[in-house]
């Protein structure tokens, strides 16, 4: 029964939005109040359907109901009961359920908070919206129902894939279809500008805060899917440049940019064209990369079941938005009028910089990404494009991009003056000088580029300190004064500084972790002993250990740092009956922001186990310096003038309120 | 600088930034990129020692040799031939006798792969994608050699 449910409710959500996908835009064209405002009682109608369709699905997971297919082939009446929950999404049927949940969900948030939108652009972007919707409902509904019922029930289910049943399917999968499905709204906004062949400052204000929300759950939502990689899949890497991690990184590098020419369209109204472009662009590529994920193309720990049928539907779905978006963009984008000038060397300038190289360096993960696939499609010959291809093409055009982080900041709008902001960075380029002098001392004998690598990190962390320092005028006027001037700094102005210093502390991760780990496999018998760096492990036995639904053998290590003991680690390997297969669990152990990594190989015949034991410096600034960007843009969305909104359209500048 | 000029400032910066990314990615194009190459292929297309292929295929049924220090051997076959296959390290969990595989490396002078990366990475059928081409093209072929070769 709660299946019909659930199955019901999905119909009426369509239903739902056909209606929406149609009358309010009708209404917008017509000016027709009463039209226009049908779409924002459906949006939130539509959001409640899908959610009692969503909460069936979860219920007959927590229940076990394996009379629905989908919860036979994904789930096990033993397994605990976060993993049932978190099941829900961890097959293809559940997560196009979760990915329409959430493109639903802003729907409703744009019907309830866009209080203060023109009614016809807020008629408009519902119906946009709803277009989005309502071909997904309709893929769900005809390739990948979750709510098929099968005529016996069996006894027990499946069980969800081991490499699944763990927390950060819980965590991974919503932050980053948050993120994916988040770009649909500046895309909706961006189709609904050209459909109304006007657009302005204000519509930037609006867009600003949606994309700001999904670009920083799309970043701890990446960051999250890397670290969980790190631990589970036992390789020590936390990215291999697989096309589905690639997939996540082409919308976040275009989301990027987008943020960014936002603050250029609002702020000086220039750049509307290509703000426009990079919103249809943005969300076009979160479609690809749902695409590539679910039609089954490539094959990867995202691909669940595989149907053609499926790859084909969403081609057409991608096909239909990504081309109409395109054409229309052709057709209107030159009714919009061009405004705001600005000289080369100026904030616009160094933002422009930002989106040239920004795109620059997601096209070419998009050709590494696809080239394989359109090679294979047109010449059956198949190649595989890897981390060199990445390292020759996205760090070239990454590298001027973080030099050029702390300037853009420091930059007066409309026309700057390079040398004056220069000056202001010596303190800035003085240290990381020196960060580079000292790790090329310290690390002498050592690989060239890596302390360049970190002198830049240092530069661009270095550079949003700079940056504070100018606007409170530390160290020029008297503490209290700076103290004063800070308080009066909007909050957007400290996001930017917390974003950019958490890209430093990635960056330095990242060329830390990946110049100075080190890695040693050995085969130990019980009692032996190994060394990595400084630390002193002894491989103290072999356990094994009874789970829920899966059965453990853990080794035991001992860590000790000079004589003294540091920590016990347990890396596992859980042999899951159900699926008749098995996972490695690692260790780590963390001292500092540096990690000790340990994963089991296979236990030979003489007792003796085979061990990977890594040691990966200051690896946790990765994902740290992620969650820093997240809080710098959550800083930045608390900013009064996006929490109250835009103020009226430019049209009838005397009607503004003064705030 | 007249608004002309500041357009043409940006145009040009904007074909100068993709035209640099175009040289990046056609060079690394032509020096990065992985072949994939069944134990059929190999033969066929006459892979030469040293450069880097993926050879994918099944791990033939008997063939895994555990030796010291983490060293083994197994053969990858696609039914047809078969290519042995040295490796020191862990082999993934996925890895198994009679499954499939992609062993990333080079061949050497005498006929066999030396493998640096083993992969076993597929769905649930345990079938990486490459690889079940692979044995549906050599499937075909001996179904159909009679007709169509």
């Amino acid at each position: 029964m709660i299946a019909e449910i659930g199955h019901y409710a999905l119909v009426l959500a369509l239903g739902l939005a056909l209606i929406q996908s149609v009358v309010p835009m009708v209404g917008a064209r017509l000016r027709d109040d009463t039209l226009m405002g049908v779409g924002g009682p459906t949006a939130l109608a539509q959001f409640a359907f899908v959610a009692v369709s969503f909460t069936a699905l979860t219920a007959c997971y927590v229940g076990s109901d394996f009379s629905v297919t989908n919860v036979f082939e994904n789930s096990h009446s033993a397994m605990p009961l976060v993993y049932k929950f978190t099941s829900v999404w961890g097959n293809h049927e559940g997560s196009m359920l979760l990915w329409v949940l959430i493109l639903a969900l802003f729907g409703a948030l744009v019907a309830a908070f866009g209080t203060n939108l023109p009614a016809t652009l807020k008629a408009n972007v519902l119906a946009v919206q709803s277009w989005i919707a309502a071909a997904f409902y309709f893929f769900i509904l005809m390739t990948s129902n979750p709510f098929l019922r099968q005529a016996q029930t069996p006894f027990e289910g499946r069980d969800l894939n081991p490499i699944l049943q763990d927390l950060g399917l819980a965590i991974h999968p919503p932050l980053l279809y948050l993120g994916y499905v988040g770009f649909s709204i500046s895309f909706s906004f961006a189709i609904a500008a050209l459909v109304e062949g006007r657009i302005d400052a204000a519509w930037a204000r609006w867009v600003r805060p949606w994309t700001l929300m999904a670009w920083m759950c799309l970043t701890v939502g990446i960051a999250m899917g890397s670290y969980w990689a790190y631990y589970e899949l036992g390789w020590g890497g936390f990215w291999f440049w697989d096309p589905v991690e690639n997939a996540s990184l082409m919308p976040w590098l275009a989301g990027t940019a987008l943020l960014h020419s936002a603050v250029v369209m609002e702020k000086r109204n220039a750049l509307k064209v290509w703000t426009i472009l990079l919103a249809i662009l943005t969300f076009s590529l979160s479609l690809i990369g749902t695409f590539l994920v679910r039609s089954g193309v490539l094959t990867s720990v995202h691909t669940f079941a595989s149907d053609p049928t499926r790859g084909v539907f969403i081609l057409m779905i991608l096909v239909l938005f990504i081309g109409g978006a395109l054409a229309l963009y052709a057709w209107r984008a030159p009714v919009l009028k061009q405004g705001g000038l600005f000289a080369p060397i100026s904030r616009e300038g160094a933002l422009v910089f930002n989106n040239l190289f920004l795109t620059a360096a997601c096209a070419t993960v998009f050709v590494g990404t696809l080239y394989p696939l359109a090679l294979e499609a047109l010449t059956g010959e198949k190649i595989s494009v890897g981390a060199p291809f990445f390292n020759l093409t996205f760090g070239p055009l990454f590298v001027p991009l973080l030099l050029v982080v702390p300037l853009g900041p420091l930059m007066p709008w409309k026309r700057g003056d390079l040398l004056g902001v220069a000056q202001r960075l010596i303190g800035a380029a003085a240290f990381a000088l020196v960060v580079i002098a000292v790790t090329f001392a310290a690390t002498s004998g050592g690989p060239v580029l890596a302390p360049f690598g970190i002198g830049l990190a240092a530069f661009v962390m270095a550079g949003a300190v700079t940056d504070f320092i100018e606007r409170t005028g530390l160290l020029r006027v008297p503490f209290a004064t700076a103290l004063t001037r800070a308080r009066g700094l909007p909050r957007s102005a400290f996001g930017t500084m917390l974003a950019h210093s958490g890209l430093g502390i990635s960056a330095l991760g990242i060329v830390c972790a990946s110049t100075w780990g080190v890695e040693q496999i050995v085969s130990l018998k019980p009692n032996a002993a190994v060394s990595l760096r400084s630390y002193d492990l002894t491989f103290d036995g072999m356990v094994t250990r009874q789970g829920p639904n899966y059965s453990e053998t853990i080794a035991k290590f001992t860590v000790r740092q000079g004589g003294a003991v540091i920590g016990i680690m347990e890396p596992a390997k859980r042999t899951f009956p159900a699926r008749q297969s098995s996972t490695t669990e690692a260790a780590l152990l963390t001292r500092g922001a540096s990690q000790l990594y340990l994963s089991l190989g296979d236990p030979a015949d003489d007792g003796s186990v085979a061990v990977r034991l890594y040691h990966k410096p200051l690896v946790l600034l990765i994902w740290l310096g992620a969650v820093v960007m997240f809080l710098g843009g959550g800083l930045s969305l608390s900013d009064r003038r996006l929490r109250i909104g835009a103020p009226k359209p430019a049209a009838k500048p005397a009607m503004q309120p003064a705030e | 600088m007249t608004r002309k000029q500041r357009r043409l400032v940006l145009i040009g910066s904007s074909l100068g930034v993709l035209a640099l990314a175009a040289v990046l990615v056609l060079s690394a194009l032509k020096d990065s990129i992985v072949f994939f190459n069944s134990p059929t292929d190999v033969v066929e297309k006459n892979v030469q020692p040293g450069s880097r292929i993926r050879l994918g295929g099944l791990v033939k049924p008997g063939s895994l040799q555990r030796g010291d220090q983490l060293a083994v051997r197994f053969e990858v076959t696609d039914g047809n031939r078969a290519i042995a296959v040295s490796y020191q390290g862990i082999l993934p969990d996925l890895f198994r006798e009679g499954q499939g595989v992609i062993a990333e490396g080079m061949l050497d002078t005498g006929g066999g792969f030396k493998a640096d990366s083993v992969l076993a990475k597929h769905d649930e059928n345990y079938m990486p994608k490459e690889v079940a081409d692979a044995l549906k093209k050599q499937g075909h072929w001996k179904d159909d050699a009679g007709k169509k070769k």
